[in-house]
């Protein structure tokens, strides 16, 4: 019988080596890839990002408040403020010059809704990169 | 602050443009791999708006 093979985990780096990176990669989208010297992958994420959100906002999409009840209640709305929150300085910026949409019904909105969390969702892979190229599994 | 009005073809189009950006940056190792992913990860979201489109358009008729 042929038995199946994994391959060794790998040993998580010091954790000063990849903080910094996946935080500044947090806080402005693509940072982490400019502070390991990828500015061209970098500035691609940030357009991304930064794309996404704004368009977001322009199609008057609502954020995400971490309210409870039901499992699903609770899921979608704290797992969707979490979605909002990883977009970093936007979000912060956002919400700090009071952009306080209501969730109203329309395509245009709900497309708005779903650019806002999916931008921090597209942070959060550009995070997960920052932190493969510190810890040395990437180039 | 400007209104944006989209359609839901134009919304899905920039979504998916975003999207392919991201996943093909942070996918592959080289960049000729990175460009093809892109590429093709916004030609499977092309297919895939065109196809559920029709879809639903004949699934209404």
């Amino acid at each position: 019988m042929a038995s199946k093979q994994t391959a060794p985990k790998q040993p998580l780096p010091p954790v000063g080596v990849w903080l910094p990176p996946v935080a500044l990669g947090w806080l402005i989208p693509g940072g982490g890839h400019f502070l390991l010297k990828r500015s061209g992958r970098g500035a691609l994420l940030l357009f991304s990002v930064a794309g996404m959100f704004i368009c977001g906002l322009l199609m008057r999409g609502s954020m995400f408040h971490p309210e409870t009840g039901d499992l699903l209640t609770t899921l979608i709305n704290v797992g969707g403020f979490i979605g909002d929150l990883c977009s970093g300085i936007f979000y912060l910026l956002a919400a700090w010059l009071g952009y306080n949409q209501p969730d109203v019904a329309g395509h245009v909105y709900d497309y708005g809704t779903k650019f806002l969390v999916t931008a921090g969702l597209l942070n959060v892979l550009a995070m997960v990169d920052a932190f493969e190229i510190a810890a040395g599994r990437k180039n | 602050m400007p209104r944006m009005t989209l359609s839901h073809f134009e919304a899905a189009f920039l979504f998916a443009f975003f999207a392919s950006i991201v996943l093909g940056v942070v996918t592959k190792k080289t960049d000729r791999e990175r460009l093809r992913y892109g590429l093709y990860v916004f030609g499977c979201f092309l297919v895939a708006l065109f196809g559920i489109g029709w879809l639903m358009y004949l699934g209404h008729r």
